[in-house]
């Protein structure tokens, strides 16, 4: 079964979705333990830490991205060009990733 | 002359991928494929045609994995290294070999109420619709629907949903939503509305991608998501 | 559940993903911002302790995601767990309120 543009970015989003649906707790419990922050940014400091919070990050913009285009297509007035829209939901993430990266 | 390597459904919902060498020709269709088989290989085999030129939808078939009208589909497209695997389309209970039971299709189409009712009779003047008024547009583009199941088979959504109605029955409701002569429209969004109905889309468009007619049943259901909002905003739903 | 709840899950999903899609922007430039440098405790917490502004913005975000994962889990639940019946949605209204009590004992920890 041949896979097109549309799909994978669902599977994306799909997929995105549950792993922020699963960390987020997680986030939240981390930092209600505010007054123990400087431990956990220690913590955060080491290089495994650092590659995750990329993750999330690249994982928060592509389930943007790929969200955006969900909208678009329910919303806005049809046209055949919203196939493209996958294209922009990647580029999306893409940047956000990178920037994430370089700010590290 | 080289051969093809078919492989081909045998049997119900339980069975096997049968092997049959078919002699390979220019402008073959997979159709002309499965013709052969049973004239000249196995007369046992069963699958539907009609048309056989692309207008009637009988033919549709999985061909490697993808459904498509197979009259329609030349082999020089889809067989990779002379091999094609042909199935009976997906999502639909098999009778036997390339042969679907389309009922359940057919009963969500009318679950969906995808039939017209009007309060006009023969005695009345026809109803005057502007054919390039914005709904008018918009019931056009998808009317040319010919309940093919292509898009039903295509759909993920009804593979792991099988209560969703899927596109071709929501295209069709769309269609009537839209044609202003139509009078049961609150009726007809109630039944597409929830996760049976145009909820359930997550715009994978794979309808859209397959429609043999070049419709987008995604477009429709968009439009019936709209127009459920717009109901539930008027306290109409 | 009928035909008109199920419509309006559809419609809050969409609601809050607006509400979210505005939030994730600005959560995403300000983290991106503030991990310039490294992250100190003393840093953060001086930027965001009584700050009333950012208080409201996430409590709103905590709240748009307590409505918007829930109901996106549930496609999920429904489509790749073939999960029927109420004890589907009581867990889903179960993840929610842990999700607004996580969030907001975080929100009042980072910005009371």
């Amino acid at each position: 079964m041949n896979r097109h543009s549309s799909y994978w970015v669902f599977l994306v989003h799909r997929l995105s979705g549950i792993a922020l649906a699963l960390f987020l707790p997680v986030h939240f419990w981390a930092l209600g333990d505010a007054l123990q922050l400087d431990a956990l940014l220690a913590w955060t400091e080491q290089p495994l830490v650092k590659f995750s919070e990329w993750g999330l990050v690249v994982l928060l913009a592509a389930h943007l991205g790929a969200g955006l285009r969900v909208l678009a297509l329910e919303f806005l007035p049809w046209r055949d060009w919203q196939k493209g829209l996958a294209a922009a939901a990647a580029a999306l993430t893409l940047a956000a990733g990178l920037a994430f990266a370089l700010a590290l | 002359m080289s051969a093809l390597a078919v492989e081909v459904w045998r049997g119900g919902a339980q069975g096997a991928f049968q092997s049959f060498e078919v002699p390979r020709h220019p402008s073959q269709t997979v159709l002309d494929v499965v013709t052969y088989i049973q004239r000249s290989l196995d007369a046992t085999l069963a699958y539907r045609f009609a048309c056989r030129v692309g207008m009637c939808g009988s033919c549709a078939m999985s061909v490697n994995g993808v459904p498509r009208w197979t009259c329609r589909t030349h082999v020089d497209k889809v067989a990779r290294e002379n091999k094609l695997v042909i199935a009976p389309l997906r999502n639909l209970p098999v009778i036997r070999d390339l042969v679907t039971d389309m009922r359940g299709f057919f009963d969500k189409w009318a679950r969906a109420k995808g039939s017209f009712a009007g309060t006009k009779t023969k005695r009345d003047d026809f109803a005057r619709v502007a054919p390039d008024s914005a709904d008018r547009r918009k019931v056009d583009a998808g009317i040319e629907c010919i309940g093919c199941g292509v898009c039903y088979s295509a759909c993920d959504v009804v593979a792991w949903n099988p209560d969703y109605l899927g596109p071709a029955a929501l295209n069709r409701a769309w269609t009537l939503v839209k044609d202003e002569r139509d009078v049961v429209k609150h009726e007809r969004l109630r039944a597409v509305a929830g996760d049976a109905g145009c909820h359930a889309c997550h715009t994978h468009m794979s309808c859209t991608e397959r429609c043999p007619m070049g419709l987008s049943p995604t477009a429709a259901i968009s439009g019936l998501k709209r127009a459920v909002l717009g109901s539930v905003l008027k306290g109409e739903l | 559940m009928s035909a008109k709840a199920q419509s309006l899950l559809w419609i809050a999903q969409r609601a809050s993903a607006a509400v979210l899609a505005a939030c994730v922007l600005v959560h995403l430039a300000t983290i991106i911002y503030a991990v310039r440098g490294g992250l100190s405790a003393a840093e953060i917490l001086g930027r965001t302790r009584g700050n009333v502004a950012w208080f409201t913005f996430y409590s709103i975000f905590v709240l748009g995601v307590a409505v918007h994962a829930p109901i996106g889990l549930r496609s999920v639940f429904i489509e790749w767990l073939g999960w029927r019946g109420r004890s589907r949605d009581a867990a889903l209204v179960a993840f929610a309120a842990l999700l607004v009590w996580m969030g907001m004992r975080a929100v009042f920890a980072v910005f009371a």
